[in-house]
């Protein structure tokens, strides 16, 4: 009896991510042990789970109206950078601070949020529309539309005709050079707001408290009629016609939220790592932010906001505290990549046999 | 003297999750004779053929009890493979073919004849090469015994339906020592000369000693080719009779008719008055395209205050009907609610109208299972009328309080047995969970409350108190209601009129105390009775 | 006339993914004005790589999983053998049957480990199979970077210069590079000859002794050639004419055209006039392949065609392989394998209603594939002869499987003439693509994306046709459905 209440318990927590959870634990252990500085590891921990949390909750949306996770984020990332890559064109911050000092980098990135926030709106409703024609395949059609779609915009960044020399190559004059400073724009913004240290751990207030507000927006969205009716097409497309619900409508919305909030996460992303990087940075941020809803707990047709908060956490955490401890262990090498490689594409392959696949021939 | 039978099946009883599907049934069957197994839906005649083909589902659910005695023996199939083994080959009501191999592939599909190649002496008989010519030859000639004259190098794919029903026999009657055929309604999907064709066939192969189960609900074709047949109903074996000796009414009564059990206490005041010239909702040459519940051509008006049953087989398009109206599926022809047309393409339109629907497929279409029973009653009435939302600032936003008000409320009124009103739809009983529904379209406030299949799958004492909820709404606050149900027994106890349904179009409406052979031949199609 | 141009529009519709490909080619060669012979000699010998990695999909497409991302695993096992034949020190010819051998196993195990994940994901096979390359990616990076020499003691100085963790990037040559390229065109002959010969006689021994009817002719046929080739082979290095020719391991293009085209002007030459005895009537094939031979024939003296002949060498061995490859995916789907796994791939439904073990042939199919996509890497490597430690198996999947689709293959159907025109193909564009981009851009950093993009995008395309089109059918099927 016991051992089945232990099994279902396991099964209730999934094994991957107590997996997880050991070992980073484990690590944390190690590296303190080790005297290695957990307080400064801790600190870029909290700063990075702020930059990833909106983009892992781009996941949200697609896996509450039964896409699952959105793989394909990266068109919402890749519409995303245009923002901030028009902000710093048009010179938006030293404009506006010449007007009204200070609020310069503010303007800027709600510029960039707007511009980015319109166009992934819309990218996402193209999309939406795509996958409403696959229905049964999105996963694998939004992994390799994504893939082709960063590749696309590569040779797009390469020769843009953007003529602000911050952003173009050093010696062509057009394109978009490998990274961007935000330096001039809005670059740590959102960080410095009202941050604090609190037994030698930095916090980076305004960004969590941003990401914060960004959530409870969400949040409170899924609790309207429209959000309520997403959230029943997930769960039951039948039972939502039924309802006299338009079921591809709900998808395409759902979609096109997801790609909005993946557009905001670049955003936030580059304004907390200081950098903008476009062309292959993008490739792989489509997995880690499925691997980490999956980690807080979500599966490929339920996840929450929690989730969406603590597997930020676990996985940023794994991200960063691996790297010393393993440097430590094995002198000179960094297995964290490795780890990193393993663990995700681990959690996502367990998530896939746990919901039995997709459609089928039978 | 006892007759000699090839098959002999006695005392099964079979039970799902505790559910009773069979209780001590026969089944014998004579050697080269055709033995028609007939019964209405759900009386455990394709639980019967399942255990006689040892499918898995059966032993996946905890096996049977009974005995099987097959040529003399008494046998144990615990697998398909076992009853192949033992001659006994069924044409599936689903064709089992592929439609991109030609037709000697399908006919030779996992027999195929191989001669032995190198690997094969290593790695065993799985690589050995297929003899193409012997399998045609094989194929030609199980063809030219049922005569259909194809090429044997024709692709299935894009042949009619009729072709296809004749490959599935040839595949079965080229299985050496086949002894006993099931016939899974052959004949639904043919036309009329596909179907006689069918049935000569059927007469052919008995000639050559091969006995045949013949499942169908078409009593014409069971006179017509069965020498005897046995008749299931609920679960329970009613006779063995031969057919000459029987009339089509004779058979009709014993597919429907049952011991008249009240299934519902009429103590409410019935102060209803109903009129022929009040019509709630009226349908005009109504199709429609629900597969596998087809619609074609229905005229029907339901007055205000009745309660309507509509009955008939399951796939004769009975369900077809409510799932039209609320423009679930594609359907044509008007639909006529107090007098204004409802649009049935936009979906939702009948909703608006107030016209409310319990669907037959209560956990795949009537409820979020792995939501609450809160947000399962409120879903529908908040989507469609705005109900328990409340504005905050800009936003409209659920109104959680309202919702568990109204929740409680509901529980407490039709007595749903729940934990409390979070607990998930999906962990309710069947009867609670038609409660959920029922509550949720009673929360919309209908005018019109069609109820399809309301008691499948559910207890005896789920089943009275749904049906007296029904009567109390219909009786004390003048609800109309639509009833469509398999169960004439139910509708007989609890409607005001019964239009039965066979085929796509009705073929009579009647008083609940009609025969049970009007019943039964209206339902097995023949047009009928008109109150 | 109207019928042909209507039987031509037809060809090209149902070829309109091999016809745009082949529009796309040209119109970057014309672009790039790069010389042709250059761009011949770079595709035939990609060709000769990539083809046997691209033939592994076929099987299991049929067996209905798909594409089989997992590939990947097949190429990590043959690496993992190279890196313990040439740790001790095992080289040539020897060193690499010595590679298949190790090989083979190890694949046969993840490939059953694949296809158990596989059985698991049914309906989402693909996408399991593309994050399974990358988890299994990554557990081969921890093998080879930490575990072997850091756990596993692992002495070789040359192949883990640190003590442990593989050194990035290694040369094969002088251990197996070329190891199979260089068997030289007669002893391929020999080869060949006495495969056909053996087999013949077994099967027929074998039938025989089973008690069944022994295929004479088909038995004789094979005889026949395989003592050609043997005689061919035995004799032809004491002629010194026809060892100029063939002695040699890579055969120029234009020897080839030149005896190729000959051999099909007397084959066709020959079955015609059979025919015509016969009063047989269907010619059209027959002429054609004539014509081809002419064709192929009368290139050798064109100056412009004959550049690009010389241009070209083919690693005989490579090529026989290729065509092994080619019969044995014809062979296995004349078997009863074969056929239970077309059933399968079909429909599993019927196909468990005919008895068949739906997850087992699933599991067959999956370790077959992984096996050939082994030896497939083996022989790319070969080639190559250097290759990056830690991320060669990476782009295995990605490449192959977009080579097929633009082959013209779907996700539910591939042949062999789909893997061998996709990779001629996609290794076409792979090669002018780039040198066209950088002509227009004027930057040569930019070929890689071009090569991604064409590779992700062919996938990305093919993928949402496939699955639009079964929404379609879906939709179609339920509307029909009584």
């Amino acid at each position: 009896m016991t051992k089945e209440k232990f099994k279902k318990a396991l099964d209730v927590i999934g094994i991957p991510r107590l997996i997880v959870f050991c070992f980073l634990l484990a690590i944390v252990i190690v590296a303190y042990v080790n005297g290695i500085d957990v307080k400064s590891y801790l600190t870029s921990t909290m700063k990075y789970w702020g930059m990833w949390v909106i983009l892992v909750l781009a996941m949200i949306p697609t896996i509450k109206c039964g896409i699952g996770p959105n793989y394909g984020v990266s068109l919402g990332i890749v519409a995303g950078l245009l923002g901030p890559l028009l902000s710093i064109q048009f010179n938006i911050a030293p404009a506006v601070n010449a007007v009204l000092p200070g609020f310069g980098p503010w303007a800027a990135m709600f510029f960039a949020m707007i511009v980015s926030g319109v166009l992934a709106w819309l990218v996402g409703i193209v999309y939406g529309k795509i996958l409403n024609l696959v229905k049964g395949s999105e996963m694998t059609v939004t992994t390799y539309i994504g893939y082709s779609v960063i590749y696309l915009m590569c040779i797009v960044w390469f020769r843009a005709p953007f003529s602000s020399g911050e952003i173009t190559w050093p010696l062509g004059g057009v394109g978009v050079r490998n990274s961007v400073s935000m330096e001039t724009s809005f670059g740590g913004l959102l960080n410095d707001v009202l941050s604090f240290s609190i037994f030698g751990v930095e916090i980076p207030t305004g960004l969590i408290l941003f990401c914060l507000l960004i959530c409870f927006v969400v949040y409170l969205f899924f609790r309207t009629k429209t959000g309520l009716a997403i959230q029943a097409t997930g769960a039951n497309p039948t039972f939502a016609r039924a309802s006299g619900i338009d079921v591809d409508k709900m998808r395409v919305k759902g979609v096109a939220l997801s790609t909005l909030l993946g557009a905001l996460g670049i955003v936030i992303y580059t304004q907390g790592f200081g950098y903008l990087q476009a062309y292959t940075a993008p490739l792989q941020m489509g997995f880690i932010c499925v691997a980490s809803v999956l980690i807080g707990g979500a599966t490929m047709n339920k996840a929450t906001i929690m989730n969406v908060i603590i597997g930020t956490f676990l996985y940023q955490g794994l991200v960063i505290f691996t790297p010393p401890v393993s440097n430590q262990l094995l002198a000179g090498t960094d297995i964290s990549d490795t780890m990193r490689q393993i663990i995700q594409n681990g959690v996502i392959l367990y998530a896939l046999v746990k919901s039995k696949g997709g459609s089928s021939n039978e | 003297m006892e007759t000699k039978y090839l098959l002999k099946m006695d005392n099964i009883s079979k039970e799902y999750f505790g559910n009773k599907v069979l209780k001590n049934v026969q089944l014998h069957v004579a050697p080269g004779e055709i033995h028609a197994l007939m019964g209405e839906n759900g009386a455990g005649k394709s639980t019967l053929m399942n255990i006689l083909f040892g499918m898995p589902v059966i032993h996946n659910t905890g096996g049977f009890e009974g005995t099987i005695q097959f040529d003399g023996q008494t046998v144990n199939i615990d697998s398909p493979q076992k009853a192949m083994e033992l001659g006994i080959g069924m044409v599936h009501q689903e064709f089992m073919l592929i439609p991109g191999f030609t037709v000697t592939e399908n006919v030779k599909l996992g027999r195929e004849i191989t001669t032995p190649t190198i690997a094969s002496g290593v790695f065993g008989k799985s690589l050995e090469k297929l003899d193409r010519p012997a399998m045609a030859s094989d194929a030609r000639k199980a063809l030219d015994t049922i005569g259909l004259n194809i090429p044997e190098t024709d692709t299935v794919g894009g042949m009619p339906v009729g072709y296809m029903q004749f490959i599935e026999i040839a595949r079965e009657i080229d299985k050496t020592g086949m002894k006993l055929l099931i016939f899974d309604e052959p004949t639904a999907v043919l036309t009329e000369s596909e179907a006689q064709k069918l049935l000569e066939t059927m007469q052919v192969l008995t000639s050559k000693g091969i006995s045949i189960i013949f499942i169908t609900h078409r009593i014409d074709e069971v006179i017509q080719v069965a020498n005897s047949m046995t008749v299931l109903r609920d679960g329970t074996f009613v006779q063995h009779v031969e057919t000459k000796g029987t009339t089509a009414a004779e058979i009709a009564e014993m597919m429907v008719g049952r011991k008249v059990e009240k299934l519902v206490d009429d103590a409410g005041k019935d102060t209803r008055t109903i009129s022929d010239d009040d019509i709630l909702l009226r349908l005009k040459d109504f199709h429609v395209d629900m597969p596998g519940e087809k619609v074609r051509g229905v005229d029907l008006d339901i007055r205000r205050g009745e309660i309507l049953g509509i009955g008939g087989l399951a796939g004769q398009g009975k369900v077809g009907i409510p799932n039209g109206i609320l423009g679930l599926y594609k359907s044509t022809g008007t639909v006529k609610f107090e007098g204004e047309v409802i649009e049935t393409e936009k979906l939702g339109a009948a909703l608006k109208k107030h016209i409310a629907f319990v669907s037959e497929d209560r956990r795949g279409v009537g409820l979020l299972l792995e939501e609450s029973i809160e947000n399962n009653i409120t879903f529908t009435a908040m989507q469609i009328d705005g109900k328990f939302l409340k504005n905050y600032g800009p936003l409209k936003l659920f109104d959680s309080k309202k919702a568990r008000e109204h929740a409680l409320d509901m529980i407490k009124q039709l007595d749903i047995r729940c934990t409390g009103p979070e607990q998930y739809a999906g962990r309710l009983s069947g009867g609670n969970q038609q409660k959920v529904c029922l509550a949720r379209a009673i929360t919309m406030e209908p005018k019109l409350l069609i109820v399809s299949e309301p008691t499948r799958g559910i207890d005896i004492g789920a089943k009275k108190l749904v049906l007296e909820l029904l009567a109390k709404m219909n009786r004390e606050e003048g609800m109309t209601i639509i009833m469509v149900s398999s169960e004439l027994n139910e509708l007989r106890s609890l409607c005001d009129r019964i239009a039965i349904v066979s085929d796509g179009q009705l073929t009579g409406i009647f008083a609940p105390d009609a025969s049970d052979a009007e019943y039964g031949m209206a339902m097995s199609g023949v047009k009928g009775g008109n109150k | 006339m109207n019928k042909l141009l209507n039987s031509l529009k037809k060809a090209i519709f149902d070829n309109k993914v091999i016809a745009l490909f082949v529009v796309l080619c040209v119109a970057c060669m014309a672009i790039a004005e790069t010389s042709v012979s250059y761009i011949a000699a770079e595709v035939f010998s990609r060709f000769s790589r990539n083809a046997c990695l691209v033939l592994s999909l076929i099987i299991p497409c049929l067996a209905g999983l798909g594409m089989n991302f997992g590939i990947v695993v097949g190429a990590i096992a043959a690496q993992i053998s190279i890196f313990f034949v040439v740790h001790f020190g095992f080289t040539g010819l020897g060193g690499f049957m010595l590679c298949v051998l190790i090989s083979t196993p190890l694949a046969i195990f993840f490939g059953w480990l694949v296809g158990k994940l596989y059985n698991n994901t049914k309906g989402a096979e693909m996408i399991a199979g593309l994050i399974l390359g990358f988890f299994a990616a990554g557990l081969y990076r921890l093998f080879v970077l930490y575990i072997l020499g850091g756990v596993i003691p692992f002495d070789d100085p040359n192949l883990l210069p640190r003590g442990f963790g593989l050194r990035n990037a290694y040369d094969l040559t002088g251990s197996l590079k070329y190891a199979l390229d260089d068997i030289s065109f007669l002893n391929v002959c020999v080869v060949i000859g006495i495969i056909a010969i053996v087999a013949a006689v077994v099967t027929s021994a074998y039938a025989k002794k089973k008690g069944q009817t022994v295929d004479k002719n088909g038995a004789m046929k094979k005889v026949v050639i395989g003592a050609a080739a043997l005689v061919f082979g035995i004799v032809g290095r004491f002629i010194p004419m026809v060892n100029l020719l063939f002695g040699s391991s890579r055969l120029i293009l234009t020897d080839v055209a030149l005896f190729g085209g000959l051999a099909l002007i007397v084959y066709a030459v020959i079955k015609i006039l059979l025919s015509l005895k016969k009063g047989e009537k269907k010619l059209g094939k027959l002429i054609a392949m004539a014509v081809a031979g002419v064709l192929l024939m009368a290139g050798t003296v064109i100056p412009a065609v004959r550049e690009i002949y010389q241009a070209v060498q083919l690693p005989s061995a490579a090529y026989g392989v290729i065509v092994l490859f080619c019969f044995f995916n014809n062979w296995i789907m004349e078997t009863r394998l074969g056929q239970n796994m077309r059933t399968v791939g079909q429909n599993r439904g019927v196909a468990t209603s005919a008895g068949i073990n739906v997850d087992k042939t699933r599991i067959i199919a999956t370790c077959i594939s992984t096996v050939l996509a082994a030896w497939g890497q083996l022989i790319f490597l070969q080639n190559l002869g250097t290759f990056n430690t830690v991320q060669q198996q990476d782009n295995v999947g990605l490449y192959s499987i977009a080579a097929i689709l633009v082959g013209g293959a779907t996700v539910q159907k591939a042949t062999n003439r789909h893997a061998v025109i996709g990779v001629i193909l996609f290794h076409t564009l792979f090669v002018v693509a780039p040198l066209a981009a950088t002509k227009i851009v004027g930057d040569s950093a930019i070929s890689e994306y071009i090569r991604m993009f064409i590779s992700y995008g062919v996938i990305a395309v093919s993928l949402a046709l496939h699955a639009w089109k079964t929404v379609a059918k879906k939709d179609d099927k339920k509307a029909n459905a009584e």
